[in-house]
């Protein structure tokens, strides 16, 4: 079947150099080759790029919708406002903080869970399947389960299991914290930390599983001790593996609205950028300062951006290399 | 490399002796270690596992403190969340849920399969461009372009509408499909596409006919991704939806500021909107990972 397709299409293209329906041919087969690309690339530029197209114009625009007819240019008004506005400069430490924590203690956390997952062992896919089950769990049911079932004051898991262990030594005045009033960032970086481990995890796993063994094994006869197997050959092999899975992973985390919204409705300084967005527009009908917001939230992505898109091209040339 | 240097026989000696020598050490520690992972394991299981036990408990049991582990069973958080007593059913929500990420995740397709076919198989010229404004759309966060979309839809009367909500998660999730088809399709062996060219099949000839059944695992991966996320999309929903089109987690905001009173029937909730996503989840464990690292990590 191959060999005789290889010598028919090698044919085709001596017989089209010969005159020029090979050019108007060739530049049909661009356009062929161009239309499947078409349809999603018109469909993305419509629905993402032009929207914001929009917001970039309202960001300049005076435009509130409780005062309808005072429309018109502000010029950098609403930019002044936004930064003037101590709750955004807020946000914006919060956005940082949370992004910051979240990615750092999960992608920890997810190494160590990678590497202990990457043995045999009895059971290994059922632990695996265990290990993912938050990040697959509806961002917001896992925001309630959290809020209601586990932070509550009153019975929730933490005080319901300080209770039980406090009665078992015979104590009826055990410790019982209002988690999510007492400490309401860290409350809501825990349950973002327990959802964002298993992405963090599975991305190393794949990474550790790519590691080419008969340089392991090569080290090991040469005398290697596991320690140096990690430093030396296992962590150089994973950093990639770690710059994708945290820039990913923050891509993300910048994003986040189910949790601050569900567990704190953004109160108590959990007011991260996308609900104080949020908010100035759907409870201050501000237009325009919500668009600069929109705007400013961007520009902080595109920081992050940068690093990812640098990261992404650095595997497209190792994929073109080999 | 280094291996190599060794004489084959020294080699023979140093793997024959190695389970000799640690194997008691060795063999503890292989088991305090798979001891550790089921423990971990555990404690990430230990919420959700927390969640289950609670919808299957009555209020009064859900609400206690310290908190019962040997309450009786019952399903009557669950009859309770599917309207019993209380009126509000699930069911519009859920069938939103369902038309959004269903609909959504077949235009993701339609869309993302001929695209993914001209950046692999017959690669248009600077095919990496491409590539990257699918990518760097979705790191514009969605809050980004939420106002003019508002406006837009406001002024078309497509407000708290299923399908304006289909649309936009396409859009959401069209970049990633984009990204792990390519990766699949790339692994279409040529020779077949030659001999299908040969044979005279058109585009959609050799779409259908020859990449479709060749790339099927991965387009099904890609659909369940596309699907996963659609379905766990809150801020659009709330937004742009209300009444009619409210989805799944927009009814489950509802529970937000109930504080807990129907706590058995809240985690009932959680676990009912939870299941689609955990089902296509576990099917999908391992093309999870290609689609979340945007078919960059083999």
């Amino acid at each position: 079947m191959s060999t005789p397709s290889i010598t028919r299409t090698a044919r085709v293209p001596r017989a089209r150099r010969s005159g020029a329906p090979a050019e108007s041919g060739r530049q049909r087969g661009a356009w062929a080759r161009r239309a499947p690309l078409l349809p999603a690339l018109i469909f993305m530029i419509v629905v993402t790029q032009l929207p914001f197209v929009g917001t970039l114009v309202i960001s300049f625009m005076r435009w509130n919708a409780l005062d309808p007819d005072d429309v018109g240019f502000g010029g950098l008004t609403n930019y002044t406002n936004a930064f003037r506005d101590p709750a955004l400069r807020s946000a914006i430490l919060t956005t940082v903080e949370l992004t910051v924590t979240v990615v750092l203690v999960s992608l920890v956390l997810g190494l160590g869970l990678a590497l202990l997952l990457d043995r045999r062992f009895l059971g290994r896919g059922i632990v695996r399947t265990m290990l993912i089950t938050p990040f697959l769990i509806v961002p917001v049911a896992s925001a309630l389960l959290w809020k209601d079932a586990i932070y509550n004051a009153s019975f929730g898991l933490v005080d319901g299991l300080l209770s039980w262990v406090w009665k078992l030594f015979g104590s009826t005045h055990p410790p019982q914290p209002d988690l999510l009033t007492s400490f309401p960032l860290a409350s809501v970086e825990a349950s973002l930390v327990w959802q964002w481990t298993p992405f963090m995890m599975l991305i190393l796993l794949a990474g550790l599983q790519s590691r080419p063994t008969d340089v392991v094994e090569a080290a090991r006869v040469d005398g290697a001790g596991t320690w140096q197997v990690f430093r030396y050959l296992t962590f150089p092999h994973l950093r990639r593996y770690l710059e994708l899975a945290a820039l990913l992973g923050s891509i993300y985390v910048v994003q986040n609205f189910d949790a601050v919204f569900t567990l704190t409705s953004g109160g108590l300084g959990t007011a991260n950028l996308p609900y104080a967005v949020y908010q100035t527009f759907y409870a201050g009908h501000d237009y325009g300062e919500a668009s600069a917001e929109g705007v400013i939230v961007v520009v902080l992505s595109l920081a992050i951006a940068t690093f990812a898109l640098r990261t992404v091209s650095s595997l497209f040339r190792e994929e073109s290399l080999s | 490399m280094t291996a190599a240097t060794v004489p084959p026989s020294a080699r023979a000696t140093v793997h024959a002796s190695r389970p000799g020598r640690h194997s008691r050490a060795a063999r503890r520690n292989g088991r305090l270690l798979s001891l550790l992972a089921w423990a971990c394991g555990t404690l990430f299981l230990l919420p959700f596992a927390w969640m289950v036990l609670t919808s299957l408990h009555s209020e009064p049991a859900a609400a206690t403190n310290p908190p019962s582990f040997t309450a009786p069973l019952t399903l009557q958080g669950y009859r309770e969340f599917f309207g019993a007593g209380t009126g509000v059913s699930p069911w519009p929500p859920l069938i939103n849920s369902l038309t959004a990420s269903v609909g959504s995740t077949l235009l993701v397709l339609v869309l993302a399969i001929p695209a993914a076919y001209a950046l692999s198989i017959r690669p248009v010229r600077k095919w990496t461009d491409v590539m990257f404004f699918f990518l760097s759309t979705k790191m514009l966060p969605a809050v980004a372009a939420l106002l003019p979309l508002y406006l837009i839809a406001q002024h078309a009367g497509l407000l708290d509408n299923i399908w304006l909500l289909v649309v936009l998660y396409t859009s959401m999730n069209l970049p990633i499909a984009v990204w792990m088809m390519r990766s699949f399709l790339s692994e279409v062996p040529k020779e077949i596409l030659e001999a299908a060219s040969i044979d005279g099949a058109g585009l959609l000839t050799t779409l259908v006919r020859i990449v479709a059944p060749v790339a099927a695992p991965g387009i099904a991966a890609t659909a369940l991704i596309s699907f996963i996320f659609s379905w766990n999309e809150l801020l659009f929903a709330q937004v742009l939806t209300g009444v009619v089109a409210g989805t799944a987690p927009v009814f489950l905001t509802g529970f937000v500021t109930s504080e807990g009173l129907f706590l058995a029937k809240l985690c009932a909730a959680a676990v009912c909107v939870s299941l689609p996503v955990l089902a296509a989840g576990f099917a999908a464990q391992d093309k999870l990972v290609q689609g979340l690292s945007l078919g960059a990590v083999k």
